[in-house]
């Protein structure tokens, strides 16, 4: 976008500042309060748990028999679980692995999902149907019941395994918005054009298309992480995702269930560090979704 | 109409063929199976398990061993579960019900919470009510279910006393309908409260859009009650929309049910699908997904009739 110069009376030129999309973006982003909250608290989050062994005087693993269900107090403030281990500690070690799983899991379903809505949508046809078809089938399983299946197949999943799967089960949606936007633009006269000075598919759909469709798959990404962060910890919990005594939020709270009677903050303190990274990339998702699609912003104007 | 949803239905046949060849492959490439109780026992020959093969028809093409699962399937012979050596249709009749009733109580009370509370934010944007709401059902939105539940036990079962811990009923009690709503609570308030925030989100942005039509100011300029005006001629419009959403929200129920059944101990098709899952119990696990995706793809093309109905602008083309 250059700079817009009017001449109006002679010697006078009236300029206005440079902005870029992604500058009106980034406004617009910081506007969205709850949404600039988020990325304070996700950010404490994340540079606590890559902290922990600097942050927190506690080996996670190392069990004490004398300190078990430990009520929270000054030097263990969630208390200890049923092992005398510090609770506190486990969390910020488990924000590592259920923080990078929910990151690494979307990298992979938006991967695969802007694949394969790129050849539907571009390429259209049989392709495009039987990719559609395949994506209603993915759609009408219910996706945990698959991860339970899975989990029980691999016996409990390491980092790599669950990201995987999650990413494999998880691209739908975006493959969808990415055929929808796809769809809209491709006879569009500026794809036209691009053909006519006869550049490659391959150009046209990553210099052309694709920097236009960013936007729906940058919400749908940040969404997805979270989404993503639940399904782990959920399958965490059933004993079927990251197994012990690698911590993660999910499996914390496995034994919750006996023991929340006589030690409710087991059950209470991981869940409630899941709640905040998933509260707060859902208003780092909205305000995004406000940043980026200007009809919505339309609206709430 | 008719012919629409005939045509529909001849659609999702094909689908439900896929999601039965799916299942049928996850469910072959998972190791265990009949044989696996064998495995490692000395006494079990190569020649056995050749034996064994054979009598199951395992050795058959696997596109043989396909139809003729589908074919017993179709005429309703499931198999036996491993574990229980009961007809997988059994297991699943016993268990369906209850599920059922929870996710019927779910989506009735979503629906009852989440119609009020959208109209109403919509009608008072960025009131203090509208923020307060709005917060508080994106906060639930952004809860885990699981957690969610373990909390209702320790607030309301552990601390307060008020409700029981889990279960249908009371164990050895007699069948009494108030004993079995006060077990149905705290599950259902797990679900709903986690699930309504969506629809009153999408409500809301809804009702908002359809405020600004012209038809309303027309409506208000022919003299109807704002009572009309809003129930009638804004909602009946926003809500169109929902009935796709809530639909699709579906499987969703599925998952929020797996997981409310195993920390309340429902027994409902969730808690039979885990037992199985751990018991590596094939004929059961294969025989629910079979029931929840068909389940799915029923109510998928439930919303969409339903869709067509209700906005007569769709034209079944």
């Amino acid at each position: 976008m250059a700079t817009k110069s009017v001449a109006v009376p002679v010697g006078i030129e009236l300029r206005t500042a440079q902005r870029s999309q992604w500058t009106m973006a980034l406004e617009r982003f910081r506007a969205h309060r709850p949404a600039v909250l988020g990325v304070f608290v996700l950010a404490t989050l994340a540079l606590l748990s890559a902290a922990a062994p600097v942050v927190s005087p506690y080996d996670p693993d190392k069990t004490a028999l004398l300190l078990i269900y430990e009520p929270p107090s000054v030097s263990h403030p969630f208390g200890t679980d049923d092992l005398g281990r510090d609770l506190a500690t486990r969390i910020l070690y488990g924000g590592r692995v259920s923080l990078s799983v929910g990151l690494l899991a979307v990298t992979v379903a938006v991967s695969i999902g802007t694949l394969v809505g790129v050849i539907a949508g571009y390429y259209g046809r049989w392709i495009d149907s039987l990719l559609m078809r395949f994506v209603d089938m993915m759609y009408s399983f219910p996706r945990l019941f698959l991860l339970i299946l899975f989990g029980v197949f691999f016996k409990g999943m390491t980092i790599g395994v669950i990201v995987l799967v999650l990413g494999l089960l998880s691209w739908m949606t975006t493959s969808r918005l990415v055929r929808a936007s796809f769809l809209s633009l491709k006879n569009r006269e500026f794809v036209e054009a691009a053909r006519c000075i006869g550049a490659s598919d391959r150009r046209i759909i990553v210099r052309h298309i694709l920097p236009n469709s960013i936007a729906p798959i940058i919400v749908a990404a940040t969404l997805g992480v979270a989404a993503a962060i639940i399904a782990e910890s959920t399958l965490s919990f059933l004993g079927l995702g990251i197994q012990p005594p690698t911590s993660s939020w999910g499996n914390m709270l496995n034994h919750a269930t006996t023991d929340m009677d006589k030690a409710p903050w087991i059950a209470i303190f991981p869940g409630l560090f899941i709640f905040l990274a998933v509260v707060s990339i859902n208003f780092i998702g909205d305000g995004l979704r406000d940043a980026l699609d200007p009809r919505h912003v339309v609206r709430r104007a | 109409m008719g012919r629409y949803v005939l045509r529909r239905l001849l659609q999702a046949l094909p689908l439900l063929f896929a999601i039965s060849v799916a299942s049928f492959a996850i469910l072959k490439a998972t190791p265990g199976g009949p044989l696996a109780a064998y495995e490692g026992n000395p006494s079990f020959t190569e020649e056995d398990r050749l034996r064994l093969e054979h009598a199951f028809g395992l050795d058959r093409p696997l596109p043989v061993q396909y139809l003729s699962w589908l074919g017993s399937f179709l005429t309703g012979d499931w198999g036996y579960g491993f574990a229980s050596h009961q007809p997988v249709l059994t297991l699943i009749g016993e268990r369906l019900p209850n599920t059922l009733t929870l996710m019927a109580t779910v989506f009735v009370v979503v629906l009852l919470l989440a119609i009020p509370i959208g109209v109403t934010t919509a009608l008072r944007q960025y009131s203090v009510f509208d923020h307060v709401v709005t917060g508080t059902t994106f906060a639930f939105l952004s809860t885990p279910t699981f957690w969610l539940g373990l909390l209702l036990i320790i607030v309301f079962g552990l601390q307060l006393r008020w409700l029981p811990l889990g279960g249908v009923q009371t164990p050895g009690a007699e069948f009494d309908i108030g004993d079995r709503l006060r077990h149905l609570i705290l599950p259902v308030a797990t679900i709903s409260l986690v699930q309504v925030g969506s629809h009153v989100r999408f409500l809301r942005a809804s009702m908002l859009e359809t405020i600004g039509q012209d038809y309303m100011r027309t409506a208000r300029a022919k003299g109807l009650a704002e009572r009309v005006v809003v129930l009638r001629h804004a909602l009946k419009n926003a809500a169109i929309p929902l009935v796709t959403v809530v639909a699709l929200d579906i499987p969703e129920l599925f998952v929020g049910a797996l997981v409310t059944e195993q920390i309340f101990g429902w027994p409902g098709m969730g808690r039979l699908f885990l037992d199985a899952a751990f018991r590596s119990d094939y004929p059961v696990l294969q025989g629910i997904l079979a029931v929840s995706s068909t389940l799915i793809v029923l109510s998928n093309l439930l919303a969409d009739v339903a869709y067509g109905y209700l906005d007569p602008r769709i034209r079944y083309s």
